[in-house]
């Protein structure tokens, strides 16, 4: 079972998580977005060997971080707080 | 074999405490400290269980895990079946049955099957059985091979424990190494958590001869334990480390053996170490499978832990140094014993009184239901009643593998060794390579040296030291006889030689394809044999041929174990309403729906229970309903873009509705699909609660947060799931307003006060209550929401009124009839995985929605657009004809071929309209209302006619009637 660091209450066990989906999958806006950039958006996945930057969330305490982890070894590279650029 | 017990001696033995349990219905007497197959052997119990394939003989042939021959089933209270004898302790009145045979192991009546081993080589069922249907076949095959039976009669006496652990060092085995570096760790100051798959830990020390810091390794054994436990650190015996998971999860199963479920321990150590030993390996001989043909380090764990010499005219065939040490101790209690040694020079010498043939190896063994003497390579014959043999020794990496170490071959060890460095794990003693004691104390040292600076001594090796002086002895392509590599599924050299000649030269293939190391023994004994035979049959050196990949677990565990307390009631709990044991009173029947407990109907069993439904959704319309809707989502969002927050959320556009408002909309998907249904009620300008279907209040609450943090803020909005603060009391019907005036809520409930769509705020005794009038029955309804702690009170003052009114609780059985009647949907039911929002007939936001908001652009695709699309109607069939069966198909004829253009999603008998209703998705179905189309369900044909959704009242006047 592997151990991922939750920005907020820190290593915790795989099964309080929950994925997110890719970060960086920004959402395009509006009505007259291209169909393929929308069709991108919703369905294409990087689904990189090695580091992937994804996108999870801590059921305990709610909060949808951004972590960094390699998909061949399991190893956890980073995790930090998403949306900083909202911060009050 | 004539093995016996000896009259003096026995480390492990207590023989103040006799006991006497059964093997195959007969009564086999041990000790204390005996375990079932130490039992056995001293009983000269030479059959044990019969082979998985051919129904062989087969006798004990280790005193550990590496046991691939002696399981047996376990009776009674104790019951597991497939254990290993060597590893079971016994115990008074256990009961164990022998597996793989009938009746028994000694007279087994499917044994005929070897007669016919030839015709059947691995892979034989395969391409055998393959006309007309391998099923044909398949349920007489596995009942005639296979191993141990579960007992289905058996029930546990309770949940398995499961226990997570934290701790500085974990070290799995408690031989020479494990003890040195959990000292040397103690001594650090570090937790240290020492497990051992023995009942007693001590490894090695418990049967070879060895010297620490000058006395008797016993001492020091009991000494390092005691100051151990005395320090506060764990020791866990009977426990075996199964698994390396990800991030150094380690899995331990401790076995109990007084009837508890085995307990699985979760432990998260900074360090493991490994000091796992190794497994001795047979030799490879023409019938090397015989009783009484044994490890012969094996041999001498049952001589010096139990006093049981297994022979009396006993072989020993080695090609190391490690048999000689059990040559001379089995001579010294009394057998005669010949030594075959593959080596023709660089051999310790001989010992006294021992004949020892150098140069020499077995090429058969003879015998029918045990051994009975050997011919060797030169054609000499020996007469035995015991063969030991050791081939070598295979170091137990099997964690390291798991935990994806890589490994390195040893010309010198003829072993796989630990060949780089995994973080956080270290490898010791024989697991690593280390054959002498001071290597293996050495080695300790170094696996925990990192880690501090200790204040414990390092042991010191001051006896006799162990030396390895191994030649390889693999099996070789070619050789006469049936040769064994792996006896727990009866693999041959002939099976590895026909799977090399069909191309299944790849060790995963290999093993695929033979068995070869499959099952409770997962090659323990046998696969280097095994791979280093196919390495000699395709011209490759055993590394090119490499090792198949190293899984948990090392042991099995059993399912009981993963399982632990996530059995029955508490493998999917169920939500509960604050009311359920006032609905109990009542009578009510419950069923769970989507997570919850709910009352499906009051009154009425099994054959009643229609009537019943049919009652309360009748009585429902003609004065009064009360129905506890309290599972229905109560999702705060609140802050100073909220009504921004809910636009986005929702298909419909929310931030117009005025406070005190309600407003129905739904929630898409990204890709459009209808998401779930509700009610928005906005309570303030900048406050709003989500009231979500039920089922829906988990993923509803988690796409709020979601959005809520990647796309607002935390600042701009905030989420609070309310969901279980409060009871909802649902009154509805023609006399709803009337019935509730009578109680009083503090508040006037004139419908220019509340209109339908409006909440109200009153009280009751001291506790507000929230009241908002919508109506998911299409009559007059009010929801009353009240404090969850609070609502019983108000629940029986809304029974005790509701009698002058004929009032009726009614179960959700009822409510879903009156919903259909109104044509009002269900997401889930009603809509499936392409269901989009004008598909369901509300088209207006997506053609009016100027700003943005979740699953927008889906519904503008091609897809989206097209004027097929499954819409969804209402279905009429004649007043006598019963209700259409939901899933039943829409079809249309193209020729004489049927094709689907659409499901009944919802249906039922409306007692009010005295009726059947029905809901579908129809292709088209919006423009073909008045159209009779046909229905096809399970072969039958019916027809209905697509109408508009809402059967009942369709101009909507009982809302306000
Ligand atoms: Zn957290």
């Amino acid at each position: 079972m592997q151990l991922f660091p939750c920005p907020f209450c820190g290593p915790r066990d795989e099964t309080e998580f929950h994925y997110g989906g890719d970060a960086g999958n920004t959402r395009p806006d509006g009505g007259d977005v291209p169909i393929d950039r929308w069709a991108n958006y919703l369905y294409l996945r990087s689904n990189p060997k090695g580091a992937a930057r994804e996108i999870w969330v801590h059921m305990n305490c709610g909060e949808f971080f951004v972590m960094v982890r390699d998909t061949l070894t399991h190893e956890v590279l980073s995790s930090s707080a998403l949306g900083k650029e909202h911060a009050a | 074999m004539t093995a016996s017990r000896l009259a003096t001696g026995g480390s492990a033995i207590d023989r103040s405490r006799p006991l006497r349990f059964s093997f195959d219905g007969t009564s086999v007497d041990g000790f204390a400290g005996d375990t079932i197959a130490s039992a056995l052997l001293a009983n000269d119990v030479a059959v044990v269980g019969r082979s998985f394939k051919y129904h062989r003989p087969r006798g004990i042939w280790g005193a550990g895990v590496e046991e691939p021959n002696a399981l047996v089933d376990i009776g009674g209270p104790h019951a597991r079946p497939n254990t290993r004898a060597t590893t079971e302790p016994a115990h008074d009145g256990l009961g164990a049955k022998s597996v793989n045979a009938t009746p028994n192991a000694l007279s087994d009546r499917n044994a005929f099957l070897d007669r016919f081993s030839r015709f059947i080589p691995a892979a034989f069922y395969y391409k055998t059985f393959m006309w007309p249907d391998w099923h044909m076949f398949e349920p007489r095959i596995r009942a005639m091979a296979g191993l141990g039976k579960v007992d289905t009669d058996w029930i546990s006496s309770g949940p398995a424990d499961q226990i997570n652990h934290h701790c500085d060092v974990l070290v799995v085995g408690a031989g020479p190494a494990g003890l040195a570096a959990a000292k040397l760790a103690a001594g650090m100051g570090l937790s240290v958590t020492l497990v051992d798959d023995q009942q007693k830990p001590g490894g090695s020390l418990g049967h070879r001869a060895s010297e620490i810091d000058g006395r008797p390794a016993a001492g020091w054994l009991e000494e390092t334990l005691a100051s151990l436990a005395g320090g506060g650190h764990l020791i866990l015996p009977s426990t075996t480390a199964f698994g390396i998971y990800d991030h150094n999860l380690v899995g331990l199963n401790q076995r109990h053996f007084d009837g508890r479920p085995d307990t699985l321990w979760r432990v998260r150590p900074r360090r493991i170490v490994l000091a796992t030993g190794a497994i001795e390996r047979p030799l490879p001989f023409a019938n090397n499978d015989l009783p009484g043909i044994l490890s012969a380090d094996a041999a001498l764990a049952y001589l010096r832990r139990h006093a049981v010499l297994v022979g009396r005219r006993v072989v020993v065939a080695t090609n190391n140094d490690s048999a000689y040490e059990v040559a001379e101790a089995i001579a010294e209690a009394g057998a005669e014993v010949t030594l075959v040694d593959i080596r023709r020079d660089g051999m310790p010498a001989a010992p006294a009184r021992i004949r020892l043939f150098k140069g020499r190896t077995l090429a058969s063994a003879a015998g029918r239901l045990r051994v009975e003497g050997v011919t060797l390579d030169d054609g000499t014959r020996l007469d035995a009643d015991c063969v030991l043999v050791s081939g070598g020794w295979t170091p137990t990496i099997h964690l390291f593998g798991q935990a994806r170490g890589k490994l390195a071959w040893s010309e010198a060890r003829a072993a796989f060794l630990p060949g780089n460095s995994v973080d956080g794990i270290s490898v010791a003693g024989a697991a690593a390579g280390a054959v002498s004691l001071s290597d293996v104390f050495a080695g300790a040292e170094k696996a925990v040296a990192s880690l501090g600076q200790t204040k414990a001594v390092t042991p010191r090796s001051t006896g006799p030291e162990a030396t390895a002086g191994i030649v390889a002895a693999w099996p070789v392509p070619g050789s006469k006889g049936r040769i064994w590599i792996d006896y727990q599924n009866d693999v041959t050299v002939k099976d590895v030689e026909l799977a090399a000649r069909e191309n299944f030269v790849s060790v995963e293939h290999l093993k695929r394809y033979t068995t070869l190391g499959m099952a409770t023994d997962q090659g323990k004994t046998s696969n280097l044999p095994g791979l280093a035979l196919m390495a000699g049959i395709t011209g490759r050196t055993v590394p090119e041929v490499g090792t198949t990949t190293y899984r948990p677990p090392f042991t099995p565990v059993p399912l009981a174990s993963f399982a632990g307390a996530r059995a029955g009631e508490l493998m999917a709990p169920v939500r509960r309403l604050p009311l359920e044991n006032v609905h109990r009173a009542s009578g009510a029947v419950f069923q769970e729906y989507g997570g919850w407990l709910r009352p499906a109907h009051y009154g009425g069993r099994n054959a009643d229970a229609e009537r019943a439904i049919q009652d309360e959704a009748f009585r429902a319309r003609q004065s009064v309903a009360l129905f506890d809707g309290s599972t229905l989502g109560k999702i705060e969002v609140i802050g100073p873009r909220a009504a921004e927050f809910v636009d986005f959320l929702y298909y419909n556009t929310m931030s117009t509705l005025k406070p005190g408002r309600c407003r129905y909309g739904f929630m898409l998907s990204e890709n459009g699909v209808v998401f779930d249904d509700g009610v928005l009620v906005r309570l303030d300008e900048h406050r709003f609660v989500v009231s979500c279907s039920s089922s829906h209040v988990a993923a509803v609450h988690a796409r709020l947060e979601e959005w809520r943090q990647d796309r607002f803020g935390r600042g701009a909005v905030y989420i609070h799931n309310a969901t279980s603060e409060m009871a909802t009391l649902t009154v509805s019907g023609p006399n709803a307003r009337k019935l509730l005036e009578t109680v009083g809520l503090g508040l006037s409930l004139a419908d220019a006060d509340l209109p339908h769509m409006a909440i109200g705020h009153g009280s009751y005794a001291e506790d507000a209550v929230r009241i908002a009038r919508v109506s998911f029955t299409g009559d007059r309804s009010y929801e009353v929401s009240i404090r969850a702690d609070r609502a019983e009170p108000l629940w029986a003052h809304l029974r005790q009124a509701g009698q002058a009114f004929d009032a009726v609780l009614i179960g959700l059985e009822a409510l879903m009839i009156l919903r259909a009647e109104k044509g009002f949907i269900v997401i889930g039911k009603d809509t499936d995985g392409t269901t989009l929002p004008h598909d369901l007939g509300v088209a207006g936001p997506r053609a009016k929605r100027q700003n943005e908001f979740v699953g927008r652009r889906s519904l503008f695709t091609e897809e989206a657009s097209r004027p097929d699309r499954m819409q969804l109607v209402g279905l009429t069939v004649p007043r006598d004809e019963p209700a259409l069966a939901t899933g039943g198909h829409g079809i249309e004829r193209r020729g004489s071929k049927p094709r689907s253009i659409g499901f009944v999603t919802s249906s039922y008998q409306s007692p009010t309209l005295g009726q059947p209703i029905a809901l579908g998705l129809i292709e088209r179905g919006a423009a073909r209302h008045g159209e009779t189309i046909e229905i096809q369900h399970l072969g039958k044909l019916r027809t209905a006619t697509i109408a508009a959704p809402c059967a009942y009242d369709p101009s909507g006047d009982r809302l306000n009637a």
